[in-house]
C-alpha cells in the first residue's frame, strides 16, 4: 500500500512532527504461504484502482467529522503562494479559528518551519521521489499529530497541477491556487485539478498591473471546466481579497450539533 | 507522474487476487481505463514496463478497455462525446454538464492459473 506513494515500494515517505520526535514509515512485507492450482480460471475482479486509497480517504473523512474538523487540501502549482497565504491566514485569524496544517514536499521541512513560526502546530510529509500525497501518508501524520477538535487543517499538498488531482485525501474542500504570473488558460491546460476543487484563489493580484493576465479570462476558463468553481482573488503582499477567503473559511466552520 | 502510483495499486489488486484464488501464475489482466480517467497512456506505459519487472504482471497479457468519455448536459439533456472538462454541449453551448461514462479506471479481470 505504500506503493500508491508511487516512492519505493520500500516506503520513502517521511513524516516530521515538528517539534516532536521523527517517526519513518517503513515499508510492509506479505506472506505467501499456500498451495497453487494449475487450471485457468478468470477471476471477476471490477476493483476501482484507486479503492484503497479511496478507502482510506473515506477513513479519514471519518476522523475529521467525528472531529469536527474542516480539512482543506491545498493545491496548486510550485510557487504560486500556498505558504504564504497559509503564513497570512494563520497570522490574522489566530485567536478566531483553531489551527492544523499538514506540509506536503518531496524534501526539506521548510515549508513546515515557516508554519511553525506562526505558532501553528504542522507536520510535514516528505514524499521522497513521489510527486503528490495520499490519503495513507494523511492518515500517518494524523496519527501522530491529532489535531484539535473544532479545529481547521490545512492540508498543503506537492506543488503539482496534474498528480494530486486523482488523489482523495478525505478533505471536506479542495481548494486550488492560482497567481497572476502564470497564463490565464491555465484552468484549461489542467482541467482536473479545477474540475475536482470547489474554490479557485488567484493570488497575487497586486502584480495585475506589470504582467499580461487577463481576470476575466482567466474566471470564463476556469468556470468552463467547473462551473460551480467559487473564485476569489487576494493578495497576501497587500492583503487586498483576504477578508473574502477569511469570510469564506469562515462560513465553512461547522457550529458542533447540539444533541 | 502519477501513473507509476496507478501501475503499482494494479500490481498490488493483482496480487492480492491472485493469491485469494491461489493462483501460481497470471496469464492475462483486463483493465477499463476511461478517456477522462486522468491516465496519460503514454506515461503509462513507460511506468508499465519498469514496474512489472520482477512482479506477478511480469509475464501476464494485458488488455485495456479504452472507455470513450461521455457526458449529459444538465440544461438541455443531449448526451455526447467529450474529450476534455471545457468541452461545451454541442446542442445548447453550455458547459454544466454530468459527466457519464470516462472517469473509469479498474482492474475488470484475471486469468489466473
Amino acid at each position: 500500500m505504500c506503493a500508491t506513494c508511487g516512492c519505493d515500494s520500500g516506503g520513502n515517505t517521511a513524516i516530521h512532527h515538528l517539534g516532536e520526535h521523527e517517526h519513518t514509515h517503513g515499508g510492509h512485507s506479505h506472506d505467501h504461504g499456500h498451495s497453487h492450482a494449475t487450471t485457468k480460471t478468470i477471476v471477476d475482479v471490477e476493483q476501482d484502482v484507486l479503492h484503497q486509497n479511496n478507502l482510506l480517504a473515506q477513513r479519514n473523512r471519518g476522523y475529521f467529522d467525528a472531529k469536527n474538523i474542516l480539512a482543506l487540501n491545498l493545491v496548486s502549482s510550485p510557487g504560486s503562494g500556498k505558504t504564504s497565504l497559509l503564513e497570512r491566514t494563520l497570522k490574522d485569524l489566530k485567536g478566531e479559528l483553531e489551527f492544523a496544517v499538514i506540509e506536503g514536499d518531496q524534501q526539506t521541512t521548510n515549508d513546515a518551519d515557516r508554519i511553525h513560526a506562526t505558532g501553528t502546530k504542522v507536520t510535514q510529509i516528505n514524499t521522497g521521489k513521489g510527486c503528490h500525497l495520499d490519503a495513507h501518508m494523511v492518515l500517518h501524520a494524523l496519527q501522530g499529530m491529532k489535531p484539535r477538535d473544532n479545529s481547521v487543517l490545512f492540508i498543503e499538498n506537492v506543488g503539482n497541477l496534474v498528480c494530486p488531482a486523482m488523489f482523495d485525501l478525505g478533505e471536506n474542500e479542495r481548494v486550488v491556487i492560482i497567481s497572476v504570473t502564470e497564463g490565464d488558460d491555465k484552468p484549461l491546460k489542467y482541467p482536473d485539478m479545477f474540475h475536482s476543487s470547489t474554490l479557485c484563489i488567484v493570488n497575487k493580484i497586486d502584480l495585475l498591473p506589470y504582467v499580461p493576465f487577463d481576470m476575466e479570462k482567466v474566471k470564463a476558463n476556469a468556470k468552463k471546466v467547473n462551473p460551480g468553481l467559487e473564485i476569489i482573488e487576494v493578495s497576501c503582499t497587500s492583503g487586498e481579497g483576504l477578508s473574502v477567503w477569511y469570510n469564506w473559511l469562515k462560513s465553512k466552520v461547522a457550529v458542533p450539533e447540539l444533541i | 507522474m502519477h501513473e507509476l502510483s496507478i501501475v503499482m495499486s494494479i500490481i498490488d489488486i493483482a496480487k492480492q487476487q491472485a493469491d485469494q484464488a491461489c493462483a501460481a501464475v497470471i496469464d492475462e489482466i483486463e483493465l477499463d481505463i476511461g478517456t477522462m480517467s486522468g491516465i496519460e497512456m503514454d506515461s503509462f506505459e513507460f511506468a508499465w514496463k519498469q514496474a512489472v519487472k520482477g512482479s506477478v504482471l511480469e509475464q501476464a497479457a494485458r488488455k485495456i478497455n479504452l472507455i470513450e468519455a461521455k457526458a449529459r448536459c444538465l440544461d438541455c439533456d443531449a448526451v455526447f462525446s467529450i474529450q476534455h472538462y471545457f468541452d461545451p454541449c454541442p446542442v445548447c453551448g453550455e458547459h454544466l454538464l454530468d459527466i457519464l461514462n470516462g472517469k473509469e479506471l479498474k482492474v475488470k479481470s484475471l486469468v489466473v492459473s
